[in-house]
């Protein structure tokens, strides 16, 4: 028996309106969600920072001194990487950007599950304190990886509360990834078929996907290295009958994917950017949505080439090895995409654009250097050099912190209504990749040349590089300072981007700057593929307003 | 919404072939130590997990996406298991000692 | 604008629509898959230890074999038994559910958890007898005469012996990892089918609340399947 629903006016307000504490804490809303989760990142992401530039001083002269003592470094790059992918690199993108604009892109009025949605922001929020409190009362050294036996057997530093709040955060992820893929298979608005769905929803499916199937593993294994500790059983103590090794494969069955939990979104983000400033259709739809996915699925059959030099099998070393190869076809695909949908286009250099070339061009250098590590030969070499810290800073500062910033570049008017100022914006586009360069180039050359990582003193031969890299991070520093000030004070002004400052397709584009709370007034019905661009009526437009201004 | 409604009669076969295959299982441990024992255990355990997930949790009736889940799940599971167990298998092959 | 439900809708028969769904079809496929893929999860939750099980099981069948042999096969066999029968009592609940009889639900989910408690109990039973004859890993295990003897006969040199009285521990080390977490989930569980059985009888739900119950249906389940794969794999290696 049907009762016929009954039809109520939406509230006209947009979703930014109610300012008590109380109706921002107790949200359901995924864009007041999304919002939490920007501004507890961008806590993290300074804390974070913060300890990269106390290492960063440190490894300005050869010598320990501005630390007391080594171990006080140990603890420090510990922090900075816990800190740094548990709670920036593995939310940022999709906790923030995907929750604010997932249902909006597909047309859907909230996430499937709108209070998990807020719970995961909270299983976030216990992690990141007690993550925060480590910090403050004794810190961890073992390395955001967790091996063991230093892990379970020798180190006295709170590896357990680190356990624990590894494993809180993990639900959250666990959480956001489980709505995103129920969202997009069953909260699609009517004509938004699969391949209609902006690039960006693909490339967050295939990130919850691996969100999904990944983060139990880290969640086992780090409640294993809590027992192991707690009751000295020797899972993974050889003398007891245990593997350490063990502990690597589940570590890295979680945490090689994870690197594409970090990489994926950004990939969302570029693949929005690109066509809307080039003004050209993505090129190759399918081959990128595709592509998003087999990373999903090639991601998890090559967590053994972190394995090469730590007694794994060197068959099994050779398969990773040739497995890993493999990642970089979907890879490059994406790459060669991009630049495709340059060719001919009548490009725009605002500083979304900025960071997403920036982007693109990062990636591609801590892609191919990851094909070298992928080389059984010359990663018995590096190994544990400050190649590899080259190698993935490449691939998540120059390229997931770049789509980062260009996302929240690009979304800014969407999310706050106002536009940032455009000269600053550039500015800071451009002090990122330079220093971004400066601080990770010349790593690169210290891992090839010897320098190990994780030391608080080196030969003094390095310094020359060292302080190059020093130099680069104040310079990086800056430029990620600066897009905090600008967008802050850009709160001040009253809303005065309009719904589509970028002329962008998209259904987040179709309604006003901050989108209402119930997101569309209307039911949405999709009739026409993504990326609707057309590069001859933006020269017609350009040609138009030179005109103008000429006469 | 459209539910599958399932048979009491249908619940209660496979009920009862669960409790058989139960039997089944106990008495294959009892086998010579030369039977195929590991085998035989998890072909047994894997028709009960199949017919509680067909039936008991309706995927037999279910759309082609829940299918998908599950069959992926095991899948996944799988994979970590096959190429974990790759290692230990082919270390020492070589000869040369800790590879 | 859009729809929504009101009180004019809050007969039995017809679940109440979430505001941000477009028909009640749409919500009740949202909630299962929900289900379905935190059941992939929770696969790959037990993954890790099924992983560890597995390789130090081949790499020493014999302490594996040795180990298994103290438990308790028939104990086991008797919750299995059980754990299979509430699966039964909750499938017909699922079905009554579906049907719409409110109090058959609340009954048979009150059978469920009976079960699952009686499953508790007999594992801690089995606990506590294992812990009396020292076979709970740490301090305190003592691998027992007869085994070490056995164990010894199958080694060849003292390093082996020592590495396999090791993994002797590990069996009880994943046997108690293994079966406490699915314990765990049983707790869980059993918690959420007594507050479910309170709120259907209390007509908490919405159209007879079979999308909620379907729900924890399918957790039960799960927790069941995980079952009749660590009986075989704990207790019946011979």
């Amino acid at each position: 028996m049907s009762v016929p629903a009954v039809v109520v006016e939406d509230p006209p307000e947009d979703y930014l309106q109610e300012h008590t504490l109380k109706s921002w804490l107790l949200t359901t809303d995924h864009k007041r969600v999304g919002i939490l989760y920007m501004i507890s990142v961008t806590v993290f992401f300074f804390v974070g920072g913060a300890a990269a530039t106390l290492m960063r001083l440190e490894l300005m002269t050869p010598r320990g001194d501005v630390l007391a003592t080594p171990d006080a470094y140990n603890r420090l790059f510990t922090m900075h990487g816990v800190i740094m992918i548990f709670f920036f690199l593995i939310p940022a993108i999709p906790a923030v950007l995907g929750n604010f604009l997932l249902p909006l892109m597909i047309g859907a009025r909230d996430l499937a599950f709108p209070k998990l949605n807020l719970m995961s922001w909270y299983v976030y929020i216990i992690g990141g304190m007690i993550g925060i409190w480590i910090m403050v009362f004794g810190g961890v050294d073992t390395g955001w990886t967790f091996y063991t036996p230093f892990s379970t057997m020798f180190s006295n530093t709170m590896v357990v509360t680190a356990a624990v709040a590894v494993f809180i955060t993990g639900f959250s992820s666990i959480l956001t990834g489980l709505n995103f893929v129920v969202t997009v298979h069953t909260m699609r608005a009517p004509g938004m078929t699969w391949f209609r769905l902006p690039l960006f929803v693909w490339s967050h499916y295939a990130t919850s996907l691996i969100m999904i199937l990944g983060t139990p593993v880290l969640a086992i294994s780090v409640v294993l290295i809590a027992l192991e500790r707690i009751f000295g059983v020797g899972i993974f103590d050889p003398a007891l009958g245990g593997d350490p090794i063990l502990f690597q494969h589940l570590f890295w069955f979680y945490s090689h994917p994870a690197v594409y939990i970090m990489v994926l979104p950004g990939f969302a983000v570029v693949s929005e950017i690109i066509p809307c400033f080039a003004r050209r259709p993505i090129f190759g739809y399918k081959f990128i949505a595709f592509s998003s996915v087999a990373i999903a699925i090639f991601s998890f059959l090559v967590w053994g080439h972190h394995m090469f030099v730590s007694g794994q099998s060197m068959y099994a070393g050779m398969i990773f090895s040739i497995l890993s190869f493999l990642v970089a076809i979907p890879s490059a695909i994406k790459v060669f995409n991009w630049t495709a949908t340059l060719y001919k286009g009548s490009i725009r250099l605002d500083t979304p654009m900025l960071y997403a070339l920036g982007f693109i061009g990062l990636f591609t250098m801590g892609g191919l250097t990851g094909l070298m590590l992928a080389s059984l030969a010359i990663d018995v070499h590096v190994h544990d050099t400050y190649f590899i810290v080259a190698h993935f800073h490449y691939i998540m500062v120059g390229g997931t912190v770049m789509a980062y910033l260009g996302g929240v570049h690009f979304w800014w008017p969407k999310i706050s209504g106002r536009m940032y100022p455009e000269f600053w914006g550039k500015l800071s586009a451009m002090l990122v990749f330079v220093g971004f360069n400066l601080t990770f180039f010349p790593q690169f050359l210290l891992g090839y040349l010897g320098m190990p990582r994780r030391y608080f003193e080196y030969r003094p031969e390095f310094q020359v590089l060292n302080v190059m890299s020093t130099a680069g991070a104040s310079i990086l520093a800056i430029g990620y300072v600066m897009p905090l000030v600008y967008m802050l004070l850009s709160l001040r002004k009253p809303p005065n981007a309009g719904p589509n400052p970028w002329g962008a397709t998209g259904l987040e584009w179709q309604v006003e700057s901050p989108p209402p709370v119930h997101n569309f007034h209307d039911p949405v019905v999709v009739t026409c593929d993504p990326y609707m661009y057309s590069p001859e009526e933006a020269e017609r437009d350009y040609a138009h307003d030179q005109h103008v201004r000429n006469a | 919404m459209t539910h599958h409604i399932i048979a009491v009669r249908t619940y209660l076969i496979i009920y009862f072939a669960l409790i058989a295959f139960l039997f089944a299982t106990v008495g294959a441990s009892f086998l010579p130590s030369t039977a195929p024992h590991l085998l035989i255990a998890m072909t047994i355990a894997t028709i009960k997990a199949v017919l509680i997930i067909l039936f008991f949790m309706h995927v037999y009736y279910s759309n082609r996406l829940t299918w998908i889940v599950a069959v992926a799940s095991l899948l996944w599971l799988t994979l970590l298991l096959a190429f974990t167990l790759a290692d230990y298998f082919s270390r020492g092959w070589l000869d040369i000692p800790g590879k | 604008m859009h729809t929504t439900s009101t009180s004019a809708t809050l007969d039995d028969d017809q679940p109440l629509l979430m505001s941000h769904f477009d028909d009640l079809e749409q919500q009740h496929d949202a909630s299962n898959l929900g289900m379905w893929f935190f059941l992939a999860t929770e696969v790959m939750f037990f993954s890790g230890m099924l992983a560890a099980y597995a390789i130090y099981r081949s790499l020493s069948p014999e302490a594996f074999h040795l180990g298994s042999r103290h438990m308790h096969l028939w104990l086991g066999f008797a919750n299995t038994l059980v754990l299979l029968t509430s699966s039964l009592t909750m499938a017909l609940g699922v079905r009554a559910s579906q049907l719409g009889r409110r109090n058959q639900v609340v009954w048979y989910l009150l059978a469920t958890a009976v079960l699952g408690i009686a499953f508790l109990g007999v594992k801690a039973v089995e606990y506590t007898k294992e812990i009396n004859h020292h076979l709970f890993p740490g301090k305190h295990f003592v691998v027992p005469a007869d085994d070490a003897e056995a164990l010894m006969k199958v080694s060849a040199t003292p390093e082996e012996l020592h590495l396999n009285l090791g993994r002797f521990q590990m069996m009880f080390v994943l046997y108690f990892c293994l079966t406490a977490v699915h314990a765990f989930h049983m707790i869980v569980g059993i918690v959420i089918v007594l507050i479910m059985a309170e709120l259907m009888r209390r007509k908490w739900f919405s159209g007879h609340g079979t999308t909620q119950i379907e729900v924890l249906g399918l957790y039960w389940h799960f927790v069941d399947v995980v079952w009749v794969f660590l009986y075989p794999l704990l207790y019946l290696i011979d």
